[in-house]
């Protein structure tokens, strides 16, 4: 059977029973996923050549066995392979990412300033520099009191410097749920401060618009 | 996203990552299709819109079936 022609229920039923028609089913499935990173992976690495064969294969193989330990948890909100192609797609840039970021620190990060925090299209303005640094000092009394060190880490890495949540995560020892839980009640808790104290965010954003 | 921005944007109740990416493959092929996730799915929409790592998840999803 083509491996296009298979609906949901045949996946699982193929994949679920051992017997050759589990290992056709593999292969197949197997193919998807090659087929499927080499469009996903598009802009994060160079998408041809031995090189990306090799990456591409450890990412399918390690996606192929997440798909096998969480076929139970298949709920059929979407064909087999796009659910699939997800899991390989989390595999890929979980590693990916990893890679890129490998050699910086969240101690490296926080030796930068908060100005960055901030649009910069208008940073070189005499008028709008004063007005960002009054801004930069509200908000850096703000995150002060209102956060916890946790959370000023982890905000300034991810408003800041732009480190994705896993690798914030991975740097906290938690994980990018628990990290975008924090986050937001980082975000709320200084919104609320901003409320409190008459300061509406648009504010702070007019100053910085671009000239 | 400069933090003022982010801080406008902040919603009282946003759904987290795992969540999202429960219905990122359900999502995607809702884009793919030409329907409006954002309207059926408001919450992952919002989520979509905040968190980046997530965004390219879907945006990778999204590469590979508009191949298909």
């Amino acid at each position: 059977m083509a491996k296009a022609d298979r609906s949901n229920e045949e996946w699982l039923s193929a994949l679920g029973a051992a017997g050759p028609g589990r290992e056709s089913a593999l292969a197949d499935l197997r193919a998807v996923l090659l087929a499927g990173l080499r469009q996903a992976l598009r802009g994060w690495v160079r998408t041809s050549g031995r090189e990306f064969a090799a990456l591409a294969e450890d990412f399918a193989q390690e996606a192929l066995l997440l798909v096998l330990k969480n076929l139970e948890a298949f709920r059929g909100l979407s064909r087999f392979t796009t659910w699939a192609n997800k899991i390989a797609v989390r595999v890929a840039l979980t590693e990916l990412r990893r890679r890129r970021w490998q050699d910086v620190s969240l101690d490296s990060l926080m030796e930068s300033g908060l100005d960055r925090m901030f649009s910069d299209s208008a940073a070189q303005r005499p008028v709008a520099q004063v007005e960002r640094s009054g801004a930069m000092q509200m908000l850096q009394r703000m995150m002060a009191e209102e956060l916890t060190e946790k959370q000023r880490t982890a905000l300034a890495a991810v408003a800041l410097h732009g480190m994705p949540l896993e690798e914030v995560a991975r740097r906290l020892g938690t994980n990018r749920n628990a990290l975008y839980k924090l986050l937001h009640d980082a975000r709320v808790r200084l919104k609320g401060r901003f409320a409190r104290d008459g300061v509406k965010p648009q504010d702070m954003m007019s100053g910085f618009a671009p000239g | 996203m400069a933090l003022p921005r982010m801080l406008a944007d902040t919603a009282e109740t946003e759904i987290g990552c795992d969540e999202v990416y429960e219905l990122l493959d359900r999502y995607a092929e809702m884009v793919d299709r030409g329907e409006d996730p954002a309207s059926l799915l408001p919450l992952v929409h919002q989520h979509l819109e905040r968190c980046r790592d997530c965004r390219e998840e879907l945006e990778a999803l999204l590469r590979i079936l508009k191949d298909r």
